[in-house]
């Protein structure tokens, strides 16, 4: 299992109504429904993964997150909203956060570290944009238009009122350790959040 | 025609005829004191009776919906996209009914049929039929055929609305829904296109108030207007222009009002060829089906609450060049669906086919379709149900 996916399994309450935004194939939606019994769908804009949430028993709608989610949901339709690597890929990514805490009682996004030293070495050393594992796009053609620090993430969540009620940060195989703990932005390949409206 | 039956055809099928003698009343208030119902299935009802899938038809569809009536047949039945061996709707997994609806013209009693109190045909005397009608008829057909809860409920567009109609009216008789380039209700632009299409039957002197029958004669050029005005909004704008363009039959324009543009020669072989095959008094009824649906009418148009009660898991796809039920008519029912907080699965499918798309196999449309039936099937075999 996914380290990421097991952070987010020890966050959610056992019976929970769970939204996942780009749910992909449903994997964490299954998982989450046979180990937690949660309820919920996912939001998926690919239909070749549509079809493979389908399959599995997810029920998923096939919407596009850069529209927004209010068309589809009211307030407090969840008690978790789960976006897990999607935020950098958004058109409006504070846009979508205050929706999720809106939507959701909580909100759980992942997404990759800008800010951890190997991207700060090929751009630092390189003069290159960087291209690493957990980002494996060239500057051309890459989906992640609005990537981020882990100091980023956390000012814009100051900003848009969002309370940081959990933090995990971990490398490219999702494994946590003290390093990474004690310098997260530089020492974190991606980091998982918790949050709520403040 | 078939020289040989393709491997994936349910193959040669005969259509049979249930006689109903109990009187079924009518949201009209009046009554039908007995009917008939023509009824084609594929495949075989497995021992605990729940491999069971009812195709509901649209505005000019029949209980023909799969495979050949003879070799000389020249088109299979009219959903033979989706239904067969090894197709979306499998005939190896599901027993599927289609029948032809109440008020319909293919055998099922209706304006064509006689009226068994006076003897005549029924004409324009046929009472009106709405989609609750035909839902009880339909659950009347299955408990004949002796299927105690359906695993799935399927149609598209006017069959899409019974789809709706059978989650709300009988909830625990069905697991799945399926509605397809749908509508919870007609827009006024829908029923200002019906309405155009009755008065261009209305207006055809051989309409005779609906009595043409008795007169010998078929209201042939207001069916035939109806029905091309009807194929305007089936097909998109693009699906037209790529069809046809502005492509001249002779090659030049003649100053005429002959066929000259393709698409007149396609609108007017489409209405023509049309008239042979259906009636016009069931077209008007159709068109009245379809203005009156409204689940939510109800339950103070609220379709959230109109569909509390259902049970049924749903399927919900829509097409993105359809304009006579678009897209945003599919999320209106999907929105009302996740308010109820039912189990609903909604795809969007890319496609140039405008409404017609959902008869149309579309690889995108074909897959989803088929890994959710797949999961239906696999539910009726023993699994969770």
């Amino acid at each position: 299992m996914r380290v990421d996916l097991e952070i987010i399994g020890d966050w959610i309450k056992p019976g929970s109504r769970v939204l996942d935004l780009g749910c992909g194939d449903g994997a964490l939606l299954r998982q989450l429904r046979d180990s937690h019994a949660v309820t919920g769908y996912g939001l998926e804009l690919n239909v070749e993964k549509l079809t493979r949430c389908v399959g599995g028993g997810i029920p998923v709608i096939h919407a596009n997150l850069d529209q927004g989610l209010s068309a589809w949901f009211d307030a407090g339709s969840f008690d978790y909203v789960i976006m897990t690597h999607t935020l950098q890929a958004m058109r409006h990514p504070e846009r979508l956060l205050k929706e999720m805490v809106s939507i959701g009682r909580e909100a759980i996004v992942t997404f990759p570290n800008m800010g951890y030293w190997k991207n700060r070495m090929q751009y630092a050393l390189g003069g290159r944009m960087p291209v690493t594992r957990a980002l494996p796009y060239g500057w051309f053609d890459t989906p992640n238009i609005h990537l981020c620090t882990v100091r980023d993430f956390e000012a814009l969540c100051a900003e848009i009122g969002l309370r940081i009620l959990d933090r995990e940060i971990v490398d490219s195989q999702h494994r946590s350790g003290a390093l990474m703990r004690l310098m997260p932005n530089l020492m974190g390949e991606a980091a998982v959040y918790r949050l709520e409206k403040t | 025609m078939p020289a040989v039956l393709p491997p994936d055809s349910v193959g040669l099928v005969t259509p049979q005829t249930f006689s109903f003698d109990e009187p079924l009343e009518l949201d009209s208030g009046k009554t039908l004191p007995r009917y008939e119902l023509v009824v084609e299935t594929y495949g075989e009802l497995n021992a605990a009776r729940s491999n069971a899938v009812l195709i509901c038809h649209a505005l000019s569809g029949d209980h023909h919906a799969a495979g050949y009536h003879s070799m000389e047949e020249r088109k299979p039945g009219w959903w033979d996209s989706a239904i067969g061996p090894g197709k979306p709707i499998d005939t190896g997994k599901f027993f599927v009914v289609c029948l032809n609806n109440l008020g319909g013209c293919k055998g099922s009693t209706g304006p064509t049929t006689v009226n068994p109190d006076n003897g005549r045909v029924y004409g324009p005397d046929f009472p009106i039929v709405t989609v609750p009608d035909w839902v009880r008829a339909q659950e009347r057909l299955m408990r004949r055929l002796g299927v105690g809860q359906w695993a799935a409920v399927i149609g598209g567009s006017l069959g899409g609305m019974q789809v709706m109609q059978w989650a709300i009216s009988f909830p625990h008789l069905l697991r799945h829904a399926a509605v397809i380039a749908a509508a919870p209700r007609l827009s006024a632009q829908n029923i200002a296109f019906n309405e155009v299409a009755r008065q261009a039957i209305f207006a055809d002197p051989d309409f005779h108030d609906g009595h043409y029958q008795e007169h010998g004669v078929l209201p042939r050029k207001g069916l035939m207007l109806a029905r091309m005005l009807g194929h305007i909004t089936y097909l998109s704008d693009d699906a037209m222009r790529a069809k046809f363009g502005r492509e001249l039959r002779a090659g030049k324009i003649n100053f005429g009002f002959d066929v000259e543009f393709q698409v007149e020669s396609y609108l007017r072989y489409q209405g023509a060829s049309f008239v042979d095959r259906f009636d016009a008094n069931t077209y008007l009824l159709m068109t009245k089906a379809l203005d009156y649906f409204d689940p939510a009418a109800e339950y103070e148009h609220d379709l959230a609450r109109a569909f509390a009660a259902t049970q049924a898991e749903f399927l919900v796809v829509s097409f993105t060049t359809d304009w006579r039920f678009s897209p945003a008519r599919s999320r209106e029912i999907v929105k009302a669906l996740l308010d109820a907080g039912k189990r609903v699965t909604y795809a969007e499918i890319e496609s140039s086919h405008g409404h017609d798309a959902f008869l149309v196999p579309i690889p995108d449309y074909m897959n989803v379709f088929r890994a959710y039936m797949e999961r239906v099937a696999g539910e009726t075999d023993g699994g969770p149900a």
